[in-house]
């Protein structure tokens, strides 16, 4: 660890206090280390929620073949890769001139990217958040995992993981592998889904409906049933989010909807391909996050979130039924307004879980979903491709530059974790000066500071800590600088105190 | 002497790997012996047809106390072969290992996975790891053809792609330059890009490559998982080159 005396970022800091510049402890993806600063007079005046690994995708598939690109980046995740593939592959279609893909493959990519955020959706609230939930988030550790919740609930531990299942099933059928298959070809979809393969799926879409109907009303009730939650890691933020043409909520395609914390409109129906006229990126010394903001609102004030949340409260209906009533009640709770309770994230995820299971029910009995008519005519080549979709975690953006002979020349991805950056930022620090001011740092204060990061569900959760044991470092900085305390929790688990 | 040899089972023109009689035609290589009989010796470099190479190392054989390459060694009456033991599957599968390491073989990204005879090779061998500091090739990517691109990371030197376009193709296209670990492959044009060459699409010399080095553009992770050669198939089935190479894209498709 380097202690450093120079600038302190952006985010505003007294002179007396120095920024904490820590090199890159792993490369490994999903180690996160949040710092604390403490003024004068020992309040808690900043807080930041690092990522200290490095990956550079953007830089290493410069050079390769735009064809290639799907299957690269979608190595990015374990969790969500589908999202990068179709992302990077509508990218692909606009390089390749298709505007349209043929009603089948428009479909099976729908359906893919349903059990994509359907297993994912699981996957966190299940395994990763279902524990702090459930027992509390100063509960004691040892029972504050996934093992914990099948021992104590197992129904509702084996109907989550019947959950993912079922969503990796489909990926499976369309992609041909549970995780990282291929599934995208320049205008279209390489493999038809077959009969069998379709009434395979619907052999249990019955019980997937029941089980996400189960899910959503245990997170309603978790939510309202504990007022202590709605101001919990709580901010108030603007919404990014893609919504359909008419305003529904949309994972796959559509254009780009933003508004203020008030609900006032910043811009609708914003096509993504011109996104950076909107959208921009800050970079941070002090991470190697990107932080993204809006351009109208600038770099102080145009923060945003993504994800469930954003899109439940910024949509104006859902199309499936059982998710519309849901959303309707969630509304109801924000009493008009957004919710902006951050532990809202995981009510929302349900909402969206089942509007996946209803949407993936209609696809299942759409006759275009076993066709055979996979592939556009491809038009005219174009250097510039920019694929968005709404990633579980949030939108997703994948901008490419090919040159003449169709290698990449520049990529940007914003993924979805990267815009929830300053929120997670915040919401570590809202919840930092309502726990820690004044006192000692303990386990329950770490765990506190991870159920807030956690609920936005960042790819460095879904990486790093399953069973619970996300690979965590609190420090506590007197106003000059001084390492006070901390803390540091390894991937097993293991809780030691380094100063 | 003449009368003792006819009385001999080995007049009957044959060789033994591991323990089965096989035999032979003049002229024949040991490999071309023991593919006609149906017994695998793993390879990398041969193709049935093509002047033999005897470069990729695998399909070297112990023939009583000595060792040497299946392809190019003229099968002899009466030879005593060793193939298919412990002791050579380990060194082959260390030569794999150097393959992997000596170029950018990421499998998991790669369009020819599932259908490259590398990474079968691999799975045949029971290669768990590359084992050795990996080189990190940074070799140059000749996209400049208009259907055909080149990616040098990939390539094993096998030439194939060599003799498919010297002795299928009647071009000249492809070479191998430079000695030991500088060697590399090369482009017969002007420029020394593939554009400047008279490589078409249809050549075998566009098709053959069993890695991901030559590729046809803008094609590629169009065979489903579980369809893919090697998904069906091991790398082991004798006459399994002929069902790769059956259809030559043109450049419409």
């Amino acid at each position: 660890m380097e202690q450093n005396a120079g600038p302190s970022s952006d985010i505003d800091s007294p002179p007396n206090l120095r920024r904490v510049a820590i090199d890159p402890i792993t490369r490994v993806e999903g180690h996160g280390k949040i710092t604390l600063l403490l003024d004068a007079d020992n309040h808690i005046h900043e807080a930041r929620f690092h990522i200290v690994e490095f990956r550079g995708f953007e830089k290493f598939i410069q050079g390769r073949p735009y064809w290639e690109v799907p299957f690269i980046v979608q190595r990015l995740c374990g969790i969500c890769p589908v999202s990068h593939q179709l992302a990077a592959a509508k990218a692909v279609d606009q390089l390749v001139g298709v505007e349209r893909l043929t009603p089948t493959a428009e479909k099976l990519r729908r359906l893919l990217h349903f059990g994509q955020t359907l297993q994912s959706h699981a996957l966190h609230f299940f395994h990763l958040s279902s524990p702090d939930l459930l027992f509390g988030f100063g509960s004691d550790p040892a029972q504050r995992n996934i093992v914990g919740v099948l021992e104590k609930y197992p129904d509702l531990a084996l109907k989550g993981v019947k959950l993912r299942k079922y969503g990796q099933q489909i990926i499976a059928a369309i992609s041909g592998k549970r995780i990282h298959g291929t599934a995208t070809v320049p205008g279209g979809m390489s493999k038809p889904l077959a009969v069998a393969e379709r009434d395979a799926l619907l052999v249990d879409i019955k019980n997937i409906l029941a089980w996400s109907q189960d899910a959503l009303a245990l997170n309603e009730q978790i939510h309202t049933a504990h007022p202590e939650h709605y101001r919990f890691a709580t901010i108030r933020s603007n919404f990014l989010s893609v919504v359909g043409g008419g305003g529904e909520l949309e994972l796959y395609h559509g254009g780009l909807r933003a508004r203020s914390a008030t609900g006032a409109m910043i811009f609708d129906q914003f096509d993504y391909r011109g996104f950076q006229d909107i959208l921009r990126e800050e970079v941070r010394p002090w991470s190697y996050m990107k932080f993204p903001y809006l351009v109208e609102l600038g770099k102080e004030q145009g923060w945003y979130r993504v994800g469930p949340l954003a899109r439940v409260n910024n949509c104006d209906f859902i199309s499936t039924p059982l998710a519309e009533a849901a959303r309707k009640h969630f509304r109801e709770f924000g009493q008009g307004g957004f919710v902006q309770d951050t532990l809202a994230y995981h009510w929302a995820r349900m909402i969206e879980i089942l509007h996946c299971a209803e949407s993936i029910e209609v696809l299942l009995h759409d006759p275009d979903i076993t066709g055979t008519d996979l592939v556009a005519d491809l038009g005219e080549k174009r250097s510039v491709g920019v694929g968005v979709i709404e990633a579980p975690r949030g939108t997703l953006f994948h901008h490419y530059r090919i040159d003449e002979q169709g290698l990449i020349v520049k990529a940007n991805l914003i993924v979805s974790t990267t815009s929830n950056n300053q929120a997670m930022n915040e919401s570590v620090r809202s919840v930092a000066n309502e726990y820690l001011e004044g006192r000692e740092i303990t386990e329950g204060l770490l765990n506190h500071l991870e159920v807030a990061v956690r609920a936005y569900d960042p790819c460095l959760s879904c990486a790093t800590h399953a069973l619970g044991k996300m690979p965590l470092q609190v420090e506590l900085l007197d106003a000059d600088g001084v390492l006070l305390d901390r803390l540091v929790k390894g991937s097993n688990g293991v809780i030691e105190r380094t100063v | 002497m003449s009368a003792d040899i006819k009385q001999s089972p080995i007049t009957k023109n044959t060789i033994t790997i591991d323990g089965q009689e096989i035999p032979f035609l003049a002229g024949q290589t040991i490999m071309d012996a023991a593919l006609a009989a149906g017994v695998y010796i793993p390879h990398l470099c041969h193709r049935q047809g093509f002047t033999p190479h005897g470069s990729c190392k695998l399909c070297v054989v112990d023939i009583a106390s000595r060792s040497a390459s299946a392809c190019t060694m003229p099968a002899v009456a009466g030879q005593q072969i060793s193939n298919n033991t412990p002791a050579l599957n380990e060194a082959r599968k260390t030569i794999t290992q150097m393959l992997f390491i000596e170029g950018n073989h990421i499998c998991p990204s790669c369009e020819k996975c599932g259908d490259c005879t590398l990474q079968a090779m691999a799975y045949h061998l029971g290669m768990l790891d590359g084992h050795f500091p990996q080189f990190f090739q940074r070799r140059e990517v000749d996209a400049s053809h208009p259907t055909v691109m080149l990616d040098r990371d990939r390539c094993i030197l096998c030439e194939l792609c060599v003799r498919a376009s010297r002795e299928v193709d009647g071009k000249n296209v492809f070479a191998i330059a430079g000695r030991g670990i500088n060697a590399h492959l090369v482009v017969n044009s002007a420029s020394g890009k593939l554009v400047d060459s008279d490589l078409e699409t249809s050549d075998m010399a566009a098709h053959i490559c069993p890695v991901g080095a030559i590729l046809i553009k803008e094609h590629g992770y169009e065979v489903p998982i579980g369809q893919r050669t090697f998904d069906l198939h091991q790398v082991s089935e004798i006459g399994l080159e002929k069902t790769i190479l059956t259809k030559v894209r043109q450049p419409d498709e």
